[in-house]
């Protein structure tokens, strides 16, 4: 290395930070610190690129294949009532929901968007997103979960890897059930407060689609996808936050999945048909004794309920600081905090930020802080109460009997799949029928 | 028994007419509310060059593999310096384009003679990952002509952004998409 040479470049450094300090007070008028040369060989300086993005026909594209797919998807599962139909629509929308649109944005992720459009008048949420999130749900109260079972690419990619279905036992499904709850009542809390949308970030199936994610988002969807070879629909069953509203909507739906489309015989095929865990058995009559037993827990679930609810509520309050965490600008307040008292040397890259902008002073972080504190602590509280009732309407719900004299597909677990159809000798008979009538029109 | 089932059944199917009917006006309500707040427009996400404090994590949070954050160059800023602290290193071994002298790790910069005694500096978007490290160089010393944007012909437009989420300098943040750059402007 040429001495002369690195003097000179510690020497235009020095210059150059002269130069920085002479300007800095120039910086903020805009000034800029080199002027930009006057040239003399007719160069002419070239605009700066700037490629558009997509257009917006592929959102509205979106909306209707969705459309087609939820209409089509009904067709299949109430009137053709073919597995084989409902498995290659699924199959189209794993690919073109999945693989080609890459994910974003779909209905389950919109549930954030929705909810953030509620509570932050400043967010304006594009209309596709609503007909997104809305189409399958409306549905629902019609003819059930179709979009489950034939729409959602993340439903669609587990169902592929369903290779040798385990059966959960019902007492270990409904405690698990209760992390879809959870789940959803964070993502709200979350999405209301502006921390971050934490289904998307989250989401185990994404990075599949886009063939790209980090280490960490491809491990977790590969632990679901090997979970889901035994477990049908991990996902779907306990953590979705959007199938639980579909869930408790479906559960009132007008028409319902129906295993056989005939009166059942109680043959037990279908038994074990489904991977879902979706099927009630007949009842049979009760017992006076049950039934007497019955009452008595239903009493005592329904002075429970206020129990539990109140105390999820003070279990919520007492995470609440834990939960606000969750939240950049608690985090930077606090780090702030303890660099200011001295607790910590040094800074982060997010302090480093919030000193070098100067835009917002640190007092006026604070109050922000402990506004944003404040609507965590509110908001776990009710977070902690909604899943106390949750957990309480479960119990009562569970105290209930229900009669029923044949093999039934409990609606708010029925993904619409198709797969007891097959086995019902009823539907044997009924295709049979079909098909005879078919070969006589054409024969 | 049965009349009582009856009535059983009747003020069952009753609840749930009343469920659902309930059910269907929330979510027409829903439907009602968020329009009101709606845009026809769409957004999408973008850097804002002034709030940026070149961190790095445009390179390694996006979720594509290699990052839909670019380095572009405002030319009606750039001081076409000689020596720019943007393509150099602050301390290098010879005042050349070895690759130890130069900040870019992937030699996306190209570096051209206009006339004496200006260069110009373009980037290869084809090479540039996105990682910051001579918009660090051209803000400390330079103009500011070069900085961090998202490029729409890459982006994935996630519902949330990988990036966003990370960026320590909350920096990133939906744009209209009639204008989805916010260059710099010469002042």
């Amino acid at each position: 290395m040429n001495p002369m040479r690195r003097t000179g470049i510690i020497l235009l450094t020095a210059l150059i930070i002269s130069l920085f300090f002479c300007f800095a007070a120039g910086a903020d008028t805009g000034a800029l610190r080199f002027p930009p040369p006057d040239f003399e060989s007719g160069y002419e300086m070239p605009a700066t690129e700037t490629p558009p993005s997509a257009s917006d026909i592929y959102e509205y594209l979106a909306v209707i294949v969705l459309a087609a797919v939820l209409g089509l998807g009904t067709y299949f599962v109430f009137t053709k009532r073919k597995r084989k139909y409902i498995w290659g629509l699924m199959i189209f929308s794993l690919a073109f929901f999945g693989f080609w649109r890459r994910g974003c944005i779909c209905p389950v992720g919109a549930t954030q968007n929705i909810t953030l459009t509620i509570f932050d008048q400043g967010y304006a949420v594009p209309v596709v997103v609503i007909i997104l999130f809305l189409l399958p749900l409306v549905l629902s109260l019609f003819w059930g979960r179709i979009f489950c079972g034939t729409a959602c690419p993340l439903g669609a990619i587990q169902d592929i890897v369903l290779l040798k279905p385990l059966s959960v036992p019902y007492w270990l499904e409904v405690p698990l059930r209760l992390l879809g709850y959870v789940y959803l009542g964070m993502a709200v809390l979350l999405a209301v407060t502006g921390a971050g949308f934490i289904i998307c970030r989250y989401d185990p199936f994404v990075s599949f689609f886009r063939f790209s994610g980090s280490l960490g988002a491809l491990m977790l969807g590969g632990a679901f996808l090997v979970v889901g070879i035994f477990i049908g629909r991990p996902y779907c069953r306990f953590l979705c936050p959007y199938g639980i509203l579909l869930r408790h909507l479906s559960r009132i739906s007008k028409w319902k999945v129906k295993i056989s489309s005939d009166e059942c015989i109680q043959c037990r095929l279908c038994e074990d048909s489904c991977p879902f865990g979706a099927i009630r058995q007949p009842t049979g009559e009760a017992s006076g004794e049950e039934l007497a037993r019955r009452k008595k827990m239903l009493a005592v679930s329904i002075v429970l309920l206020p129990i539990i609810v109140f105390a999820g509520g003070l279990g919520g309050a007492r995470i609440s600081s834990l939960l606000a965490r969750a939240h950049p600008d608690v985090r930077l307040a606090d780090r702030i905090y303890r660099e200011e008292s001295g607790e910590v040397a040094g800074t982060t890259d997010q302090s480093e930020a919030f000193r070098s902008t100067g835009d917002q002073s640190i007092e006026s972080l604070y109050e922000l802080s402990a506004e944003i504190q404040a609507t965590y602590h509110q908001g776990s509280r009710l977070l902690g109460a909604f899943l106390g009732l949750v957990v309480a309407a479960s119990l009562i719900r569970h105290t209930v009997r229900r009669r029923s004299r044949e093999y039934k597909a409990d609606p708010s677990d029925c993904l619409a799949c198709g797969r007891c159809f097959e086995l019902c000798p009823n539907e044997r008979l009924r295709r049979q029928r079909i098909k005879e009538e078919e070969d006589l029109r054409v024969g | 028994m049965g009349e009582k089932g009856e009535k059983h059944k009747e003020r069952r199917a009753f609840l749930k007419e009343g469920l659902w009917g309930v059910s269907i006006a929330a979510l027409g309500g829903l439907a009602g509310f968020a329009l009101t707040s709606s845009s026809e427009k769409k957004t999408v996400w973008q850097i804002d060059p002034y709030k940026c404090n070149s961190c790095g994590r445009c390179e390694t949070r996006c979720v594509l593999a290699q990052s839909a954050v670019k380095c572009v160059q405002v030319k009606a800023i750039c001081g076409y310096c000689d020596l720019c602290t943007g393509f150099f290193e602050s301390d290098p071994v010879e005042l050349d384009t070895g690759a130890e002298n130069l900040v870019c790790p992937t030699g996306a910069i190209q570096r051209s003679f206009v006339e004496d005694p200006y260069f110009s500096y373009a980037i290869d978007e084809d090479l540039c990952v996105g990682c910051a490290r001579c918009v660090k160089g051209c803000n400390a010393f330079g103009n500011g002509s070069l900085f961090l944007q998202i490029r729409h012909n890459l982006c994935l437009d996630c519902n949330e952004c990988a990036i966003a989420a990370a960026c320590p300098a909350q920096a990133i943040r939906r744009v209209p998409a009639e204008e989805p750059y916010i260059l710099k402007e010469v002042k």
